[in-house]
């Protein structure tokens, strides 16, 4: 079979929802029927047709050729199979997914892989703001998998965060890992203020000294780490990272102070 | 079939035979080689035999650095015992009172087998509220607090229920220095094996036993028949010219380890030849009729 492919003919018109089109909502519909899903959320009312040339019928490997900033919530609760942006997403990349693998090779918009619960996703360029964060209301981000950028992300990265491991390659936006739950965020090139901002548990893990850390954060030292060794190698062994991040003995910060105080920001001593 | 004799050396026309067991392996990492093999050899000290000990636990193989998860020296450790109850509560209590009390100690699972055993899941209580659990890479980790930094710990390490217990061959020789001479040598050559363990002090046990004996409550006593000072009051199975007997007791992960570890350790005895070493190799059973594995010696020849 070959990849289910939605080549984008032309700049879309509206902000499109595209969480219709993934293989598990794709599943109950005959081929001929996805050209006349409604996916544009104005008065336009775009059909996938409108906007896509459909190629392919292999629901596990979805590829949508030509990106755009008005690609709204791609892959949204995908729990399997694969699925492939060649450009720019927009907003909510990849929320809830369960599993499966998502590779967007240009940038996200705000909250990509908000509340993802498993599976791995890939950002080739930056991602927005609140990368794996909750949506308004909602008690925690993300809850499982892995989900990489390989350029920047914004503000508010990893907010809310309860399980599972972020990492961004190129520096973050200010209050990385703001309260943080549980979990792992890695951040190399630099974070902006404050991260671990009202974190309660969990790991941030900084290739540097942070610019700044929120006064309720304590040193905590830096003894040898076997941790840390272990980490090192996963990012390298799974292709995160191409050389060690935090080395054998980092230095830890206990915090935030403010909330339980049971996180940690570790950089290279 | 007669005895046949190889290099000069006699081999019992008999056979091993061996128990299943469970088992579970864990690998031990130190800042240096040193530290893990001290952690590894504590935690599976007293550990020779499950008859007294509780389970039968020795170092399988060294690992290098690039062998180990965290790229630290280590050490894969073997367990075995009767039941899967009692091997979990000889881990835990092992490794609970002797690798995390070990400088710089790290602990991994060095299994995966058909079910998970507690490891860090329940080491990390020591860490009093303080321990942290961490998922990398699709492991479980227990980071507890210690006084030289973190102990790491992977939450649980797998059960092998294909382990096999009581392989074994006898050393027959002129004299107590030959004996050990040659039983020396099939341990060296066991070592290189992986997957199996010889857990008497140094591979090598003295007190061969035969079960039960005339006083009550004797689950074990002296096998009088190998005896060489009974050689003329008892129906010895010694004759003339042996004066000691030395056994080799080897536990393996699976039947195809412990044959694989006699096939080593009787080709090193028969390398080293009578002059030297043992003039005569021999194997303990029980008449084939108790144990589901049975080793024939004349199928373990080089």
């Amino acid at each position: 079979m070959k990849a289910l492919t939605f080549t984008l003919v032309a700049e879309p018109p509206e902000r499109l929802d595209l969480s219709l089109l993934t293989a598990e909502r794709l599943a109950g519909i005959e081929r001929r029927d996805f050209e006349k899903i409604q996916i544009g959320m104005s008065k336009h009312g775009s059909k996938v047709g409108d906007i896509f040339r459909i190629a392919g019928n292999d629901l596990l490997d979805i590829v949508f050729e030509g990106g755009s900033a008005r690609l709204d919530r791609v892959a949204e609760g995908m729990r399997g199979g694969s699925v492939r942006v060649v450009g720019n997403a927009g907003a909510q990349a990849g929320r809830a997914m369960r599993g499966g693998t998502l590779t967007i090779e240009g940038n996200a918009g705000p909250h990509a892989g908000s509340g993802m619960r498993g599976g791995r996703f890939e950002i080739t360029g930056n991602a927005g703001d609140h990368l794996g964060g909750p949506l308004a209301g909602e008690l925690a981000g993300m809850n499982g998998g892995v989900l990489i950028v390989r350029g920047k992300a914004g503000a508010f990265a990893a907010d809310r965060m309860r399980r599972g491991l972020i990492a961004v390659l190129k520096g973050s936006g200010d209050n990385a890992g703001s309260r943080m739950i549980a979990g792992t965020l890695v951040v190399a090139g630099g974070t902006g203020e404050m991260p671990g901002y009202l974190m309660r548990r969990g790991s941030i893990l900084l290739d540097r000294a942070p610019k700044s850390l929120s006064p309720s954060f304590v040193e905590c030292g830096a003894p040898e780490s076997v941790f840390a060794a272990v980490v090192d190698r996963h990012l390298i062994a799974d292709g995160i990272l191409k050389r060690p991040l935090l080395g054998n003995a980092p230095q830890k910060y206990g915090g935030d102070n403010a909330v339980l105080g049971m996180g940690e920001v570790l950089f290279p001593h | 079939m007669p005895n046949v004799s190889v290099n000069g050396i006699v081999i019992d026309d008999t056979f091993a035979e061996a128990f299943g067991m469970r088992a579970t392996a864990i690998i031990i990492t130190a800042p240096n080689r040193k530290w893990a093999r001290q952690a590894a050899i504590t935690m599976t000290g007293f550990a020779t035999s499950v008859i007294g000990c509780g389970c039968e636990a020795a170092i399988d193989v060294e690992l290098p650095p690039s062998a180990t998860p965290d790229g630290r020296p280590g050490c894969r450790v073997l367990i075995f015992a009767m039941g899967t109850d009692e091997l979990q509560k000889q881990l835990l209590n092992r490794v609970g009172q002797c690798v995390l009390t070990s400088p710089g100690s790290a602990c991994f699972a060095g299994l995966e087998g058909s079910a998970a055993l507690k490891l860090g899941s329940a080491l990390r209580y020591f860490g009093d509220g303080w321990q942290i659990s961490k998922k990398i890479g699709g492991r479980h980790f227990w980071r507890v607090p210690v006084m030289d930094g973190e102990f790491l710990c992977e939450a649980t390490t797998g059960l092998t229920k294909a382990a096999v217990g009581g392989g074994n061959f006898f050393v027959m020789a002129e004299s107590s220095a030959k004996a050990l001479l040659a039983a020396e040598a099939a341990v060296a050559a066991i070592g290189l094996v992986p997957g199996a363990i010889v857990p008497f002090p140094g591979g090598i046990a003295r007190s061969g036993s035969k079960i039960g004996g005339k006083y009550k409550g004797m689950i074990a006593s002296a096998n009088e028949a190998y005896a060489p000072t009974l050689r003329g009051v008892v129906r010895s199975e010694l004759g003339a010219d042996i004066n000691a007997v030395l056994e080799i007791v080897i536990d393996g992960e699976t039947n195809d380890a412990v044959a694989a570890a006699m096939k080593a350790g009787i080709k090193a005895v028969i390398e080293l030849g009578p002059q030297r070493g043992a003039v005569r190799i021999s194997a303990g059973n029980y008449g084939g009729k108790l144990g589901k594995f049975i080793y024939s010696l004349k199928d373990m020849l080089p």
